[in-house]
């Protein structure tokens, strides 16, 4: 039977632990709501671009003159992939669902015959992978998103995106993140960005078809790196606001986890202690009796 | 009088939304001004500012570093990177950012030259699109 001193030692190490876990969710929460925020935000630029991009690449798609970043290089042989994880753990299985997506996908593709490329954003997806898949990875970028997640971020990863693009080095991009559904629920996604899933034309819309200053080619040829931009600006800031509720919902389980061996604790340690102080009783009263 | 609805939105958040009687935005091939009705148009931007008219006179302007604008009947949407209030741009950081491109510049590598150099012709832009606009 473990001394009361181990058991008093034992409880006070749990309850400090859950301490940090408890802060930690609230932390988590309060950038839970910062991101969420942000998404929202972001929304209204987004959406005015799918619709800029909608009606300008109904026009051109299926034309010879089609940009590569619009129609592909026609060739699917070099994947690049984003695996997009956060910089940092403790966030129940945030990370390592996003990594186990990339090895599937990373072995499907090298199944059939693909070279396949990884660009590792956020230190998990760099250190995670980098032991199985380490000559794949091209290149990591970390420490995205400090203080906050702002625009420049994403089009850090864009420019490298499109230099590789336009050295040839793949033919097409997909990224992996998590979409955010709810603080306990979290959508891992895989997004072809290069070439771009093009949004359908609402209909309607169309009836009033778009005079293009100076040309379509020449408003595409800007707008297509930048919706890239845009559209990895939104898979971080999915990313960011999915880390942050995996995170709140990982520490409210510790949190729980650690009051549950409080109280069992506890109960154990007050058992003992009575057990103790019976044991004393009898020695003592059949001590009296002998007398 | 119908108005046009006027909204200028950046990647991290939407800058103005307001109803306007003319917006006048510098357009890739020249100024532009959106009256109710305009004919729908997809644009791009060059840097320079971007002037909101309601009931005669000018009550808001933007400085915006290029983007692309979506002109239909009722709104102008303007797309922008980066775009602040006039007012809060001053000539002192218009002549640090051309100062920061220039070094930039000057320290570039072959594959970062071209964006480099665009920084810097984006600077000059709007330092004189500032200029002009200031002695108005």
């Amino acid at each position: 039977m473990p001394s009361l001193k181990s058991f008093r030692l034992r409880i006070r190490s749990v309850q400090s632990t859950q301490k940090i876990t408890k802060a930690m969710k609230m932390v988590a929460a309060a950038k839970l709501r910062r991101a969420q925020e942000a998404a929202q935000a972001g929304r209204p630029y987004a959406q005015a671009m799918d619709r800029m991009l909608a009606s300008l690449a109904s026009g051109m798609l299926g034309k010879a003159g089609a940009p590569k970043l619009l129609a592909g290089t026609g060739s699917d042989k070099v994947h690049l992939l984003i695996v997009a994880t956060a910089d940092r753990g403790l966030c129940g299985g945030f990370n390592s669902s996003i990594v186990r997506e990339a090895r599937r996908a990373i072995r499907a593709l090298q199944g059939d015959g693909k070279t396949v490329k990884v660009l590792a954003v956020g230190r998990k997806a760099r250190d995670q992978l980098r032991r199985d898949y380490g000559n794949l990875i091209v290149d990591s970028i970390t420490d995205l998103g400090k203080p906050r997640l702002g625009f420049a971020d994403a089009r850090k990863v864009a420019d490298r995106v499109l230099a590789m693009f336009e050295a040839g080095e793949f033919d097409v991009a997909t990224i992996i993140y998590n979409r955010f559904r709810s603080a306990i629920s979290q959508i891992l996604t895989r997004q072809q960005i290069i070439p771009p899933a093009v949004p359908e034309a609402e209909a309607g819309a169309g009836a009033s078809p778009y005079e293009f200053e100076p040309d379509e080619e020449t408003i595409l040829a800007e707008l297509l790196p930048r919706n890239l931009a845009v559209q990895i600006y939104r898979a971080l800031l999915e990313n960011a606001a999915s880390e942050q509720g995996a995170r709140m919902t990982a520490m409210d389980n510790a949190t729980r986890n650690a009051g549950d061996m409080i109280k069992r604790l506890t109960l154990q340690m007050n058992r003992s202690r009575q057990a103790s102080i019976t044991k004393e009783l009898i020695e003592i009263i059949s001590g009296a009796e002998a007398i | 009088m119908a108005k046009v609805a006027f909204s200028l939105v950046m990647p991290e958040r939407e800058l103005a939304a307001t109803e306007a009687d003319m917006v006048i935005v510098p357009g890739g091939d020249g100024d532009f001004g959106v009256l109710p009705g305009h004919i729908p148009m997809i644009s791009t931007v060059r840097p320079g500012v971007i002037e909101v008219q309601d009931g005669g006179k000018t009550v808001r302007r933007f400085m915006v570093a290029g983007g692309f604008a979506e002109v239909t009947r009722e709104r102008c949407t303007v797309l922008a990177e980066e775009a602040q209030p006039f007012e809060d741009v001053s000539a002192d950081q218009l002549a640090k950012r051309l100062r920061d491109a220039r070094e930039a510049l000057a320290e570039a590598t072959p594959a970062t030259r071209s964006g480099a150099e665009k920084a810097v012709s984006v600077a000059q832009d709007l330092q004189r699109a500032y200029a002009y606009y200031a002695a108005r």
